[in-house]
């Protein structure tokens, strides 16, 4: 693609399409683009995962009823925080929910707060242990969100437990009916003429939520990467430096509520998605 | 040599569409939820915390279908995965 394109912008680019590209490991499970395998996503996705757990079992292990410390202090305000935003949603018993919405609230928080660091960190890295040389084949991207895998693994896990849930509030055959009887409800001959039409309508509300979860995520995550790389690009020769700077610090600032309000989002949804599963139309 | 400048000038009229009609739709929306939540701000300001929390939870919302537009319109901008079927 960028070898056609000769034109003033071709360093710009082939810049943005080294950074768009994915460290990848080809499995030769499947030919061609599908048996190719996203590590950065899946292992700094696992790191980040693991620290979130890690720091939260360690303050969870010291807590104390007296004085808290100030680490204690701050995770109980995190967790008090998604419990009254659970409690407000779902009205049942939250012991299974608020967790759930804890670790992917905390989990997309820190997975997303990689956007905040620098571009070309991963690859100054690398020319500085490798050279030069290493850093041009090396391929990285640190936002696991901005990764389509990354959300739909999210979403489609929520999905299911989705469908756990309504199988547990109302059993196989409620489900079922459920499904038959949905929005529009009749009696008799009607309600068999309006059943495929139900199941139509239902089957698609339910495979909306995955999709508008993940590419919702997906979409703010990639947008602004995209824009973090347009700006370093195009605000880099040696004059438009400093509104360069000021572009992304700008940029940045913004993108700090973007990172906590699409993860917001997501619990939030998460759970609005659960209390509609268990109670229904 | 015309067939690359034609997809390359049709591809930036479509970015074009996708961002403008992708704003378009978005600012109208959070105007109009905006505009709502003042009057009921000002009617009980007491629910004003809570009203803004929804807020902020909407304006997330409304922004998801422009952003994603904004991401594949500008995917189209710098890589166009179009350009390499000509080859």
């Amino acid at each position: 693609m960028s070898v056609e394109a000769e034109s003033a912008s071709g360093g710009l680019n082939e810049y943005i399409t080294h950074h768009l590209h994915h460290g990848q490991i080809d499995t030769g499970l499947v030919d061609g683009k599908l048996g190719l395998f996203n590590w950065d996503s899946w292992a700094v996705s696992l790191v980040l995962g693991l620290l979130f757990l890690f720091w939260f079992w360690s303050v969870a292990r010291r807590a104390t009823s007296g004085v808290p410390g100030k680490m204690q202090a701050f995770v109980e305000m995190v967790v008090e925080f998604i419990d009254t935003q659970v409690k407000d949603s779902f009205h049942g018993d939250r012991r299974s929910v608020a967790p759930l919405a804890l670790t992917i609230f905390m989990w997309v928080v820190f997975m997303n707060t990689m956007d905040l660091l620098p571009l070309d960190l991963p690859g100054w890295v690398v020319s500085m242990v490798a050279g030069e040389e290493a850093a041009h084949h090396f391929y990285m991207r640190v936002v696991p969100t901005a990764d389509l895998n990354t959300t739909l693994g999210l979403s489609v896990t929520v999905f299911f437990i989705l469908i756990g849930h309504a199988l547990a509030a109302k059993g196989g055959f409620g489900f079922g009916k459920e499904l038959l009887t949905a929005p529009f409800h009749a009696h008799g001959g009607m309600a068999v003429v309006l059943a495929p039409v139900n199941l139509i309508m239902n089957i698609i509300e339910w495979l909306v939520k995955p999709i508008s979860l993940a590419m919702r995520l997906f979409g703010n995550m990639y947008g602004g990467e995209l824009v973090f790389m347009l700006i370093a690009g195009l605000l880099a020769s040696g004059v438009t430096f400093a509104p360069g700077v000021l572009f992304n610090a700008a940029w940045g600032i913004f993108h700090i509520l973007i990172i906590l309000l699409q993860a917001f989002i997501f619990m939030v949804l998460t759970v609005v998605y659960i209390a509609g599963a268990r109670e229904g139309h | 040599m015309e067939f690359i400048a034609q997809v390359q000038g049709l591809t930036a009229i479509a970015i074009g569409i996708i961002i403008g009609l992708g704003a378009l739709g978005a600012c109208l929306g959070i105007a109009i939820m905006g505009s709502k939540f003042l009057e009921s701000a000002a009617r009980q300001p007491e629910l004003v915390p809570m009203l803004q929390g929804r807020m902020f939870l909407l304006a997330g919302l409304i922004d998801a279908a422009f952003i994603i537009g904004l991401a594949v319109a500008l995917f189209f901008g710098v890589a166009n995965p179009l350009l390499s079927k000509l080859a």
